[in-house]
Order: C-alpha cells, then structure tokens, then sequence
C-alpha cells in the first residue's frame, strides 16, 4: 500500500481563548475522496486553512505523500500538490476564464504564452473530466456552477493532486450538484485526492470513500463510509441523538395574511428580478418558496420587507393594501416581521455588543426607548432572557456580536423576530450556515409559530428544509413561480425540474 | 476564515495602541531634533514646561484645546456614520459668519441673551454647511470627501468677500469686521477668576472650553445612548442592516453631517467670540484638519477625543515656546512634530496591531 496522501499528526491551534483544533490526527489515503464534517464551528475551515497554508498550527506535523512538510503560505501548499476550491470564489470576474486560470502562473512578462497554455489545458482538463467551459467565457457571465468549475481548473492547473473543497454544493442546483460529483469521481479514477467539507450528510453518503468527523475542535470519529449511517454521523456530530421535527399535519383554510398580486420589483441597478409575480399565505400556514439562488427570492423578500421599493402590482396584508413606499420600519409596524436570508449583511450589525444587535430594527419600540434615548438595562435584560429561551451560547448581552458562532448569531435574529408576536412572517434562508443542533430548533420554533397560526413565507435554497416544513411549496425560477404544489402531492424530483426552469402546470392551482 | 483575526483586549486597544504610536511619533521627533544639533531631552523639557509648566501656558494650551476637541468631535461624529467629513474648516469659517452676524446684530444686548444667540448661529451655520456635501452624498452619491474640500474652498472664497465687501467698516485698511460691542463677548476665564478675587494670568481661555466639554458629554450620550446615535452606528457600521430596521441611510447621511458641522462651527465660539471678538481671516488656522487626527488618535470616543486635543493643545503651546527659545528649533520645524504625531498616531494606527496582538495572545496562550 502506498503511504497516505494526507497525513495530519497532533494539529493544535488556538486563536486566543478559543481552542479551534486540538490534537487533531487524520490521515486521508492516495486516491480517495474523503469527507469532513462537523458543525460550523467544529474547526473544520481551521483544519482545512492550516492544510492550505492561511494559518500555522501552533503545534502537530503535516505529511504529504510521505514527506514531512512545513506549510506556511498557499504557495507552500501549492507547491506540495495541494489545491483549495473556496466556499467564496477567489476569481476575478471581469477577466476571461482563460486569465483567471492563469492568473499567478501567468510564466513570463507577456501573457500570451501562458494563455495559450491555459487554453489547452482548460480544452484537455474539459474532455478528461467532463468539465467543459469556454476559455474565453467572462467569468463574471457564467452561472455558479460553472464559475466552481473554474476554480477546480484552475486547482487543477497548478498541478494539485490533492484537491480540497470547501461546502463546494451550497450555491449549485441538484443538477449541477450531480454534475461536480461525477467529476470528483472522474478525478479519483484518475489517482487524485479529494477532501471534502461539507455539513451535508447526504453528500457524504452519497460519494465519499471515508469520513472524518469533527466536534468542538476535535477529532471524534473515522468511519468508512459503507460501513456508516447517517443517523450515526449525525450523532457523532452533535455528540448526542438529534430528531429533525417535520410538518405537523395540514393547515386549515383560513384568512390569507398575505397576498401579493402581479408583483414587479427591479434590483438597485434597475434590472427587473421578480416578475409578475402573485401568491398568498393563509394563517397558519407555511408557504414555501423554493429556488436555485439567484432566481428573484432575495428581491421578493426584500420588497414585501420593505428594502426594496415595488415597481408595479399589490401587496396586501392582513387584507389591507401596503402602500408601495412602505419601508422596513413601517412593515414592522403592520405586523411582519423579516428572518433576513443573510444575518451579517442585514440582521446584525456584527461590531456591535449582542444586545445592540438584538433591538436592530426595533430600536424606536418603547420597549427599549425612554423618549429619545435607549434603555441600555431594559435592552440588555430582555436580551439576556431571549438568550435563555433560545439557548443562545455563550448567554453574555455584553458580547460582541461577531464572536458568536453562526448558528447563536441566527439564534439572536430568530428571537428577535419571532417574539414581536408578528401575523406575517417572512423567513428567508433560516438555517444557512447553522449547525444540526441549532436547525432541529430553529424548525421546531417556526412550527410552533405556524401552530399559533401565524402565516410564514419560507425561502429557501435547501429542498429538504422546504420540504420538512412547509405546506405548499412555490417555486421559483428567472423572477417568476412557475408553479405551486402542495407538499404532499409532489416530490423533490418534480421541484428539482421546476427549479431548472422546466415547467409544470403553471396554472398554480394550488393556491 | 482568509486572513488571521486581529483583536485586541480592549485595554491595549484603547491605552496601550494610542501610547505606542505616540512614543514612537516622540522617538522620531526626537531624532530629527538631535539631527538639527539640540538636545531632544531639553526641547522636550522646554515644551513640556510651555505647556503646562506655568499657569499662563496652561491657559493658552487649554485654549488651544478647546479647538481641537470641537473639530475632533465633529470629525468622529461624522465617522460613526461612515462619513469622512474633513470640511472642517469651511465649516469653522460659517460658523464664524454665523457668530459674527449674531454678534454684531445682538451685540448692545446683555450677553446673557446674545451669546446663547451667537453661539446657536454658529453650529447652524455650520451645520447648514455640511449638510449640503451630506444632502449630495446620499441623493446623488457625490462623495463627502471630495465635496467637504471643496466647500472648503467656497467657504473661504465667501469669507473673503464678506470681509472686503460686506463686514468691513469704511475706512479700515484690514479685511475684518468691527469689533463685537460687549454682549457679543464671552469672558475669559481670567475675568471670571479676578471676578471671583482670585488673580490668573491673562490668557485666551475662555468660557468656551466648558462649552467643549459640555459638547463632548453630550456626543457620548448621542452616539452612545440616544436612538438616534444608534441609527447613525448602524449606518456607519453596516447600512444594508440599517436599511433592513427601516433606518433609512439617508437621512442619517444628511443629519449626522449637519450634526458635525454643527459641531466643527462651534470652534469658531472659541476663536470669534471668546478671543478675536470680531470676524477676521483664517481664523480657523488648520485646526479643522488637525481635528481628523485627533478623532483618530480619540479612536472617536469623546473622552479620547479629550485628552488627544489636549496633546496637540500642549505641542501647540508647547512648540510655539520652543521656537521662542531655541532660535534653531523655529515654528517649521514644531510643524514636523505636529506631523509626525499624526503620522504615527493617525495614518499609521493599525501598523503596530498586528504585531502587538500576536504579541500579548502568545504570552495569553502560555
């Protein structure tokens, strides 16, 4: 047997307090694909950045094929046969693929050399491993899946035999997802090395020849992954057993809390994202809108907050009509309250203490104002008691909102929003980045909202989240519904094709 | 997860950063004085005892600082709104007309009604000032850095008009307007000691510096305390989240830049109606650019802002004595200093950070 590609001895880091890996050993063998998981914040990415070169372990020995190896920059990394495709693509997307593959070997002071090197490995990488893009493409003009495919090109072009990704299926469509699987399986066919992290427990099933599990900085488990369950790693990962709750049952017709009809909303740049477009949300009932990002969610959920002004069609409320120059604060006041999909563009402002972040967009209620100044002691008691109810970690007011972890910082907007005893709900990407503990819990307070007959409108990217809790399901594909379907008499086969822009009876019978 | 955190306990932040940067501004100054042929120690000791050796230096230092806590103030405002505003001295100079015209108007009144008068007139015409760059930065997107310089320009532009064609009594060779009758005149601080029967050296300080340090407590509750110093935080610090709690960007734009020149126009109390007692040119001398440095150097916390004006207040006061003793050390070369504090505890803030935080984490982490 040859010796492994990967072999990690003893890793230590710590970043002040926070002990992010500890005595972390792995050994990831020549030719396979091999998964990593663990919740966010399991030192997953710190394991991954010291591999890569962006930290320095404070203690521990890295050995690749064999070689005791000192890692202290990416070019290091890179020169050891190492490659990162980042969660967050490090490409420039003004310049061709071509360029961007390039780009740090471009090999000399004219650049027309290196390019048509690039050229041709880019046409050879395409026919080996069915990851064909135009070298000539702007990269800012291709979807997201092919952007991925860059990156693993580029990888690929530096000579990496080992490739690690990092959550590379967050931003793609099942199909793509399938699509970038294949090709990691082409890859391992032909002898390279794949890491992958990831938090989906499906995709471990799914392609990985072993699995490593992290907890709190930990190594806790290898399994090989035939010989292991989902269920067992997802123990393994939370250190305990976790149930996802699902749908309690169907929702009873009653008063639609709102109803948007033949809505236009156009992007900051006046680029028309939402077209057209109509549903409703009954109380009591979750409405799911499902989507491969990017097809008009966010610009939907932006308007009926209020972030984003309307530019044709009617929104109504409770059954009264917004007024269409209704900002955020005013849609509060009406009774709706906004999950924002991203907590650190939107739902908090991350420099400030937690209890700061926890009356964002509430900070005129009289709760936490004496006429024009805030009550700091009443804004830090009441967080400090949202902290207990919603198990935020660590329950400290005073914190400052970044050094919590994802899933406390959602816990934080969550509270937020869901105790303003709202009517309409809007939830967009709930679990985003949010570890299995935190999710159980999140999905088990918004089936408590709908069961005090709330009505929530959830978006999101993962169809398995819209599937556990909704009662219909909206799909979304280029700013428009291409058709609503009740949970139980659909599948995610049918949603995926949806998804892709193949329509179903558009009639949205449904609703 | 791309590039180590840096953070620091608050105290290094806070303390222990700003002391560094000024050590090392005080090192390099040094040399420079050595590299001239005079001792560093000795001008060092010279300017110490400028400044705050004898009370008639102290009176001057204080002076001094009272101009710097006004513009750092108004510059730290405008950063927690995410606002560059170095239209300082524009808005100084409005303030100065505001005051002037208030004064010369107001003037035969008891200072009792005109001052509260005058003082109003100086932080609204500054306010209005600034608020024209802040109305365009958040309608039409002109950035406030390029349009405050500008104003700046103008404001001088009109200070000079105003003076030749306006303010200035017929006769008068000098661009100045008359003297302010008594009401338009804040009392020294020496005219309210004697008043009291003690005896303190004659100096330009002033009512206003109780003024300055009212306004520093007062922009720690706003920013701090006051809904609407949370709006203009959440603005600087992310206005995507501002725009998600229906604050809405833009007016915080326009008021928080209203707020600061408001704030940088009641310099001019100290320099019209607390020494000069009538409107003259240039009074605002380049304290509204040394008020950026100060804000930075306060980390646009008004007690940093505080004791950072108080620092330029001594080299101020200090190197003016300094270049009255050592012929060779002249007023160019307190300018030097001057620069390099800034250099050091403005421009180059952050370069000791890193370092620093590596530092006191390893002795943390042993």
């Amino acid at each position: 047997m040859t010796s492994p590609a990967i072999r990690l001895v003893g890793i230590e880091k710590r970043f002040g307090a926070v002990h992010a890996n500890r005595s972390v050993d792995l050994v990831v063998e020549d030719g396979t694909i091999h998964g990593i998981i663990g919740e966010n914040g399991a030192g997953k990415s710190t394991l991954m950045s010291i591999l890569f070169g962006f930290y320095e372990a404070d203690a521990g020995e890295i050995i690749v094929h064999g070689k005791p190896i000192r890692i202290r920059s990416s070019a290091d990394a890179i020169a050891a046969g190492i490659g990162m495709v980042h969660q967050h693509f490090m490409l420039v997307e003004t310049m061709t693929v071509a360029e961007n593959v390039m780009l740090g070997a471009e090999g000399g002071v004219l650049t027309e050399g290196g390019l048509a090197k690039a050229r041709a490995e880019i046409v050879r990488f395409g026919s080996e491993y069915g990851m064909q893009v135009d070298p000539d493409a702007i990269v800012g003009e291709l979807s997201v899946g092919l952007q991925q495919r860059v990156e693993i090109i580029k990888a690929l072009y530096r000579g990496a035999q080992i490739l690690i990704l990092d959550e590379p299926t967050g931003v793609l469509t099942p199909a793509e997802a399938e699509q970038l699987f294949r090709a990691l399986a082409e890859l391992r066919r032909q002898g390279r090395t794949i890491l992958l992290i990831t938090h989906k427990l499906k995709e471990i099933m799914a392609i990985t020849d072993s699995v490593s599990v992290m907890r709190r900085g930990e190594m806790v488990a290898h399994r090989r992954t035939d010989e292991t369950s989902p269920q067992e790693l997802a123990e393994l990962m939370v250190g305990r057993a976790v149930g996802l709750p699902t749908r309690t049952g169907g929702s009873v017709p009653s008063d639609i809390l709102l109803d948007v009809r033949g809505l236009t909303v156009a992007d900051p740049r006046g680029v028309v994202r939402v077209h057209d477009l109509s549903l409703t949300v009954r109380a009591g009932e979750i409405l799911g809108v499902a989507g491969v990002s990017g097809n008009g969610q966010s610009e939907l959920v932006e308007s009926l907050s209020g972030m984003l002004p309307r530019r044709s069609g009617e929104v109504l409320l409770k059954g009264q009509p917004v007024p269409a120059e209704a900002h955020a604060g005013r849609m509060r006041a009406l009774g709706l309250a906004h999950v924002p999909e991203d907590r650190h563009r939107m739902g908090l402002v991350t420099s400030f203490p937690a209890h700061e972040s926890a009356i964002l967009g509430h900070q005129g209620s009289s709760r936490y104002c004496k006429g024009v100044i805030i009550d700091r002691n009443a804004a830090i008691r009441d967080t400090a008691d949202k902290m207990a109810r919603f198990d935020v970690r660590p329950q400290d007011p005073l914190l400052k909102t970044a050094n919590f972890s994802g899933g406390n910082q959602q816990k934080i907007v969550i509270a937020r929003e869901f105790e303003t005893e709202p009517d309409v709900l809007i939830i967009a990407q709930p679990t985003r980045g949010v570890d299995i503990g935190a999710i159980a819990f999140i999905h088990q307070k918004i089936l408590e909202l709908k069961a005090a007959g709330k009505a929530i409108l959830l978006v999101s990217v993962e169809l398995d989240e819209i599937f556990a809790l909704s009662d219909r399901i909206a799909v979304m594909c280029g700013g428009r519904v291409m058709g609503v379907r009740r949970t139980e008499e659909t599948d995610q086969n049918e949603i995926g094709l949806m998804m892709a822009g193949l329509e179903g009876a558009t009639t949205g019978d449904a609703a | 997860m791309s590039t180590a955190p840096v953070s620091l306990p608050r105290w290094a932040d806070v303390v222990l950063l700003p002391a560094l940067n000024v050590g090392l501004a005080f090192l390099a100054s040094g040399l420079v004085v050595l590299a001239i042929g005079e001792s560093p120690f000795e001008a060092t000791a010279l300017l110490l005892r400028g400044a705050l050796g004898h009370a008639e230096g102290l009176g001057f230092t204080l002076y001094y600082t009272t101009n710097f806590i006004f513009t750092g103030l108004a510059v730290a405002v405008a950063f927690h709104a995410g606002l560059f505003n170095i239209g300082g001295e524009g808005q100084a100079m409005l303030g100065g007309i505001g005051a002037a015209i208030a004064a010369l108007a107001l003037g035969a009144l008891p200072g009792i009604i005109a001052l509260p008068m005058a003082i109003l007139a100086a932080a609204l015409f500054g306010a209005a000032w600034a608020a024209i760059p802040g109305w365009l930065q958040a309608k039409r997107g002109s950035h406030v850095v390029i349009t405050t310089i500008m104003f700046n320009f103008i404001a001088s532009a009109l200070l000079v008009y105003l003076l030749v064609d306006v303010f200035r009594p017929t006769g008068m060779m000098e661009p100045s307007s008359r003297v302010f009758a008594a009401g338009g005149k804040l009392p020294f601080l020496h005219d309210i000691a004697a008043s009291l029967g003690i005896k303190l050296p004659k100096s330009p300080l002033n009512l206003s510096f109780v003024l300055a340090l009212v306004s520093a407590l007062a922009v720690w509750v706003l920013i701090y305390r006051s809904r609407l110093g949370y709006a203009i935080r959440t603005v600087g610090a992310n206005p995507t989240a501002a725009r998600y709690a229906g604050i809405s960007p833009e007016r915080i734009t326009i008021l928080a830049m209203a707020i600061s020149g408001a704030l940088a126009g009641m310099m001019a109390v100290n320099e019209i109606l607390g020494v000069q007692h009538r409107l003259l040119l240039a009074f605002t001398a380049g304290y509204g650019f040394v008020g950026i440095a100060v804000a930075l150097m306060g980390r646009g916390h008004p007690l940093g802002i505080i004791f950072a004006a108080l620092l330029f207040g001594v080299l101020y006061q200090g190197g003016t004595e300094l270049a009255f003793d050592k012929p060779n050390i002249s007023r160019d070369m307190i300018v030097v200093i001057q620069g390099l504090v800034i250099l050091f505890a403005g421009a180059l803030e952050f370069m000791l950070k890193p370092s620093l935080a590596r530092l006191l984490a390893r002795k943390g982490g042993a």
